[in-house]
């Protein structure tokens, strides 16, 4: 059975690429259970390093790894692997445009239970904003093994945004991955959603409402988050009249503040950006329900949609 | 056994590089004499002595490595760098100018010898310990040496890297303390006491050897100790004094980062022009 969880991947992915490459280690801040970089260190432990509950040392020290040649992923939750050691990730990985890997694992409102202390809503814009950084955002564990790959690929710091619960697969084993390129997963439509993560398949059940409506959507996922491919982005527009984007973040600074500086002065599309309000996270029982109470659900595209496409109406 | 030509080519550099610091900064301009002064001795006896290093070959895999975590003591690491060779003298007035080699702080990308972008305090141990692990997963050998300011103390990151080095028992780690007691703002007793020294780091896994921080033969002594201690790290605790050698600089934040008047510049230049007669050299 297919696995459906992008932690399972991201660990299992260390595993697989560190069997070909000696050159991978591995870091942890003691959540190595949760993000799964412990199957790393039950087959590599000499190149696995627990730092501790010390997420900023754990960024510089992958700096000092880089700087003998070796690949280091570090990983912890988003809101620490970002927010906590921001300063490290500027100063030790990114001003010097180091070879390091982040894991920001259970991002997003994924860690429904634990609040807004644990919720990440800010981790794309804190890493969108350095130069050098690349962003990932996958959206299911297929597609969470592919952007691992590709992080491979890049002489340079990336941060890889993982999900805490199963999401569906809405991507194929032989399907090629771009870094910068956004993927239809429904096309032809007369308005474009541009989603990343959780936020695409909510976005299919939202064209699906719509469909019943005579109101035809696209459904674009947006893999990477930065650098963006304008050209990728233009031509999912194509025959489109207007745009939404979706995300599970904050809206300032976040996925579609990313598309919309991309698209500034090549498009007019009249759009819509859906996502957390200038707010934090919070406890609830389950995932869904959380989703819901930001208006990250199939009803809020559907309403942001139907608005646009009246406006169309008689253009 | 260390030579009397070995120190007195110690005490040269340090001399130099205390003359180059002073240059550097000239009339008028603000930089970082007092933290620059204070490491001089330091950095003499790591790249003129201690350090397997090849200018030739600045990315040789197995070299040593040096990281200057008070990434604003750059000034001090610059001249050391030009004296060996790492790039052209010239560089040197083009500090901090727009486009130049040298930053106000160090950048790896840009500068030959450059180990890692210091400067947000505190985050050179943790790149260090870094370092350590990986040359020592390489196999090596490789010694990794880091300098600390006792101001810069106060930052939890050194902390945390202090209980990684001790955890990974990384022998290959040696870390000076600059203890010149002198934080940005005022003596470190009065803004934020980092003391007592010594037992935070043996507290913290470490093992401590104390030294005058401007005796080269004390400091050599001191590297050639770390290199027999197995299973843990070494802190040298260096005493120092902020701004030695130029006296009104001397044991005062004032010099942190200030900038000299023309008197007192010309008066620096013309007690460190003494020193050519002792050392019988020109620089």
């Amino acid at each position: 059975m297919q696995n459906l969880n992008q932690r399972k991947a991201y660990g299992e992915m260390l595993v697989k690429m560190g069997a070909e490459n000696e050159k991978i280690v591995v870091l942890e801040a003691d959540l190595g259970k949760s993000t799964m970089s412990i199957l790393f260190q039950d087959r590599y432990p000499q190149r696995y390093f627990e730092m501790g509950i010390a997420e900023a040392s754990m960024i510089s020290t992958a700096a000092g790894l880089a700087l003998t040649g070796k690949i280091p992923f570090a990983s912890s939750f988003a809101v620490f692997a970002t927010g906590r050691a921001y300063d490290q990730i500027r100063t030790s990985v990114c001003i010097p445009h180091l070879n390091v890997k982040i894991c920001g694992s259970s991002a997003g409102l994924s860690d429904f239970g634990d609040g807004s202390t644990h919720q990440s809503i800010d981790d794309i814009t804190l890493m969108r904003v350095l130069p050098n950084m690349n962003v990932f955002s996958p959206v299911d564990a297929l597609e969470t093994e592919k952007i691992m790959e590709a992080m491979m690929k890049i002489e340079g710091p990336c941060y890889l945004r993982v999900n805490r619960n199963d999401l569906p697969i809405l991507t194929e084993r032989g399907q090629p991955f771009a870094v910068g390129d956004v993927y239809p997963v429904k096309k032809d439509g007369d308005i474009t959603l541009f989603a990343t993560g959780v936020m695409v398949s909510v976005g299919l059940s939202a064209a699906a409402m719509l469909a019943e409506e005579g109101i035809s959507l696209s459904v674009f996922n947006v893999p990477t988050i930065k650098p963006l491919n304008v050209v990728s982005l233009l031509s999912a527009l194509e025959g489109s009249r207007a745009f939404v984007t979706a995300e599970e973040h904050s809206m300032t600074g976040g996925m579609g503040s990313a598309i919309l500086e991309a698209l500034s002065g090549h498009c007019t599309l009249p759009s819509k950006l859906l996502g957390i309000k200038d707010q934090f996270g919070t406890s609830a029982q389950g995932y869904r329900e959380l989703l819901d109470h930001y208006g990250l659900n199939a009803a809020a595209i559907a309403e942001a949609v139907r608005t646009l496409h009246e406006r169309g109406i008689g253009q | 056994m260390i030579s009397n030509e070995q120190i007195l080519a110690m005490d040269l550099l340090a001399w130099k590089i205390r003359s180059r610091v002073i240059e550097m900064i000239g009339i008028g301009k603000i930089g970082h004499i007092g933290g620059s002064m204070s490491v001089a001795e330091i950095l003499a006896a790591l790249y003129g002595y201690k350090m397997r290093h090849d200018p030739k070959a600045p990315a040789c895999p197995t070299r040593d490595r040096f990281v200057m975590s008070k990434g604003h003591a750059a000034l001090a690491q610059y001249a050391a760098l030009a004296e060996f060779g790492y790039f052209p003298l010239s560089e040197l007035s083009k500090v901090k100018t727009l486009g130049a080699m040298l930053q106000g702080h160090p950048d790896l990308r840009l500068t030959p010898g450059i180990e890692a972008n210091t400067g947000s305090l505190g985050q050179g141990l943790s790149i260090a310990v870094g370092m350590a692990l990986g040359l020592r997963l390489d196999g090596y050998g490789s010694r990794i040496y880091c300098v600390v300011g006792d101001g810069e103390i106060a930052e939890g990151q050194i902390w945390e890297a202090a209980m990684a080095a001790s955890n990974f028992k990384l022998d290959n780690l040696v870390v000076f303390v600059d203890y010149n007691r002198i934080q940005a703002t005022d003596r470190v007793e009065k803004r934020f006491n980092s003391n007592p020294m010594a037992c935070k780091w043996e507290a913290f896994g470490w093992k401590v050897l104390e030294t005058d921080g401007h005796d080269a033969r004390q400091i050599c002594e001191a590297l050639d100790n770390a290199e027999q201690i197995k299973g843990v790290p070494t802190a040298i605790v260096a005493h120092t004094v902020k701004g030695k050698g130029i006296p009104f600089a001397e044991d005062t934040a004032a010099f942190h980062n200030g900038s000299m008047t023309e008197e007192q510049y010309n008066l620096a230049v013309r007690l460190l022009d003494a020193k050519k007669e002792a050392f019988a050299c020109d620089i």
